[in-house]
């Protein structure tokens, strides 16, 4: 697996506008009935679509200004409820790189980082402001900074912030936990070994 | 300082300080299912891992199955795929699997305690939200995602950042027709769905205390609607008798000495959090929710809210979905579909409470309404007691155990706009299978009592007693 090293994300962006989306909304349930993958970034938000197109509105992700934007813009609680793996890498697959947001759900926030898509907060008046920005112009580049833990678009930089472990691990392109996890495997043995429900309670209590 | 359960079990499963700052977690018990594993076994595949702990590895089958006409091949080609894939990882890993014709088969949150794979003082993961539900018995227990799930096959561990601790403590007597479904809705409510973000929720507090395992675990299966990945009850006699006699619990001697390890995990009385919030059973009523998370919620006797304050957009977005009018009171509103089941609700108890209701009812005209056990062993044990005939006479459709329209991944789905009274977890938008589908959560009780008039209905009219489950 690649381990890509992360700093700078750049290009054009996309507001993805409301509270609380939640991760059936991303990637509904029918399309993780599959055993890879693949294909994902064809139903990121497919149900939010129709809707859209029914009632004859534009979905950020069906409208062609936004084609081809590599940055999510996000207010708060981004990606709740379900684990499922499947919509970040929906959103990763359509080509979505980082997601600046108001704040986002742990374990939505977690899979990402496991796939190399950062996320990172800024304040809700300076996610205001980019969305409008962006929404104005949407062929504005912006660029996320990880180690300068800022935002720029064309006139407005706002800060961002990403816990620094995070940040590290995108920088130096040790997100892939895997192998980490299997370094010194002794130290998990003895781990295992100092449990007393793994050996049926034999010994007396610790 | 004392310290709380989460602290005493992360600090014996504790591995080390990666380099890269998180904590290595080593993980006691992985529960996988069909959905969320298929792309983590051909990780393993691709990079030639084996799975490190195939003995602390339990696997089945629940999210897509169906619920009647469960013979091989699925009918649905895609869930065969699935499903064929499990038995395949499975047997290639050596990993014990209870598939479809198998007793054990279930909700993966309702088979590990069934089977007492769940106990105190374990670390828990496995790739689903709902995993918070084995908190119930003072484990820890996280949803993870496939990577992750990648990561515990691969290695018995996971990488993750230490959690902040909130207790929520709920005290006093459950007024009657009011059960554990309405405390968990009622915090979610309070605290928000984003709330418990970066925290594990310990819930205590006499009215925790004086409740049924079944009850402990709807409350901590709903941690994670309130945005925290853990939430757990501290072990205690209950937990105990709960426990003793299961197949992977030790017996004799053995359980003497697990008891006195398990009790000595329990949150010590000078331990210290983060957030405590406090919560008064006496003032609780039956609780809906009126929109499209399981935030927005109102008591049985409210009316529907009007979009003002901070979250006007959303209230807005969602009364539009779910054509409600703001002022508007939720008893009364018409439903086409009952749902009773999901690991949320689909345990013995909860099928108990309801069939009390229904008994010498019939289902409404026009209304839809189905039972699906969590596992087969709450099937047979309900069928023992006669409460599939119960439901069946009252016009209910009595299915086999899985997830079913929880989430809609098998062929029970809403169809178009249709409202569904449900004991499930989740009113997302699309979540019960149709894009356009509705759903009011409420407790088992009060699902029975809507398919029973055909509108959401304030289920204290109907019982008496003090329920059951919470006694």
């Amino acid at each position: 697996m690649d381990a890509e090293k992360i700093q700078i994300i750049e290009g054009r962006a996309l507001p993805m506008r409301g509270e609380d989306i939640d991760t059936d909304r991303i990637m509904p349930a029918r399309f993780l009935k599959s055993i890879t993958f693949e294909g994902l970034e064809q139903h990121v938000f497919e149900d939010d679509r129709l809707e859209a197109t029914r009632s004859e509105h534009l979905h950020p992700f069906d409208d062609p200004k936004y084609q081809g934007a590599s940055i999510l813009i996000a207010n708060r609680n981004f990606g709740s409820g379900s684990s499922r793996e499947h919509a970040p890498q929906g959103l990763r697959r359509w080509g979505i790189r980082a997601i600046v947001g108001e704040s986002f759900a742990e374990i939505f926030f977690g899979n990402s980082l496991m796939m190399g898509l950062a996320c990172v907060t800024a304040s809700a008046s300076d996610i205001e402001a980019l969305m409008s920005l962006v929404e104005r112009d949407p062929q504005a580049r912006l660029k996320v900074d990880l180690k300068a833990g800022t935002c720029a678009a064309p006139g407005l930089t706002v800060p961002v912030s990403i816990p620094e472990h995070v940040r590290d691990t995108l920088m130096t392109g040790a997100w892939d936990t895997t192998g980490l996890l299997l370094d010194h495997y002794e130290q998990v043995n003895a781990v295992s070994a100092r449990l007393p429900y793994l050996s049926g309670f034999s010994s007396s209590p610790r | 300082m004392g310290k709380t359960l989460l602290q005493k079990v992360w600090d014996l499963h504790k591995v080390r300080t990666l380099p890269t700052g998180p904590t290595q977690l080593f993980i006691g018990l992985h529960l996988i299912h069909e959905v969320t594993t298929p792309q983590a076994f051909d990780a393993l595949r691709q990079r030639g891992w084996k799975v490190a702990r195939p003995d602390r590895t339990f696997a089945t089958v629940d999210h897509i199955v169906p619920t009647r006409q469960r013979q091989r091949p699925f009918l649905d080609v895609m869930a065969e795929d699935m499903i064929a894939s499990l038995e395949r990882n499975c047997r290639d890993f050596g990993i014990p699997l209870y598939d479809i014709g198998d007793d054990r088969q279930g909700i993966v949150h309702v088979i590990g305690p069934e089977l007492g794979l769940t106990q105190p003082g374990l670390t828990i993961a496995c790739g689903d939200s709902h995993t918070s539900t084995h908190g119930a018995f003072g484990a820890v227990a996280f949803g993870i995602g496939t990577s992750q799930v990648r990561d515990v096959l691969a290695s018995q561990c996971i990488a993750i950042e230490p959690l902040k601790m909130r207790r929520i403590r709920v005290t006093g007597q459950l007024p009657r027709g009011v059960y554990a479904k309405d405390v968990i809705l009622t915090i979610i409510q309070r605290l928000g769905v984003g709330g418990g973000n970066g925290y594990a929720y310990e819930y205590a507090g006499d009215t925790i205390e004086r409740m049924a395992m079944d009850a402990r675990m709807t409350i901590c299966n709903m941690s994670i609607e309130g945005g925290a990945r853990v939430g757990y009850v501290n072990p205690d006699e209950t937990t105990f008798t709960y426990l003793e006699g299961r197949p992977f619990v030790p017996q004799g001697e053995a359980f003497e000495r697990a008891k006195a390890w398990w009790r000595s995990m329990a949150s010590d009385r000078d331990a210290v959090y983060d957030d405590e919030v406090e919560i008064r059973a006496a003032e609780l009523t039956p609780v809906v929710t009126w929109g499209t998370n399981p935030g927005q919620s109102i008591g049985i006797t409210s009316k529907v809210p009007a979009p003002v304050g901070g979250d006007r957009q959303s209230i807005a977005d969602s009364l539009t979905f779910m054509g409600l009018t703001a002022g508007q009171p939720i008893a009364g509103m018409k439903i086409d579909v009952a749902f009773i089941g999901s690991c949320t609700n689909g345990r013995l108890s909860d099928l108990r409470e309801a069939a009390r209701i229904v008994r010498g009812h019939h289902v409404a005209k026009g209304v839809k309404a189905l039972v699906v056990p969590g596992s087969v062993s709450v099937q047979r044990a309900a069928e023992r007691e006669g409460l599939d005939a119960t439901f069946r006479e009252a016009g209910f459709e009595w299915r086999d155990a899985g997830c079913s329209m929880c989430l809609g991944m098998n062929p029970d789905k809403l169809e178009g706009n249709q409202v569904c009274a449900a004991s499930s977890n989740r009113n997302f938008k699309g979540r019960q299978g149709s894009p356009t589908g509705r759903t009011l959560l409420m407790s088992p009780a009060m699902v029975a009592a809507a398919a029973i008039t055909g509108v959401v209905t304030d289920v204290r009219e109907m019982v008496e007693e003090v329920p059951a489950g919470v006694r």
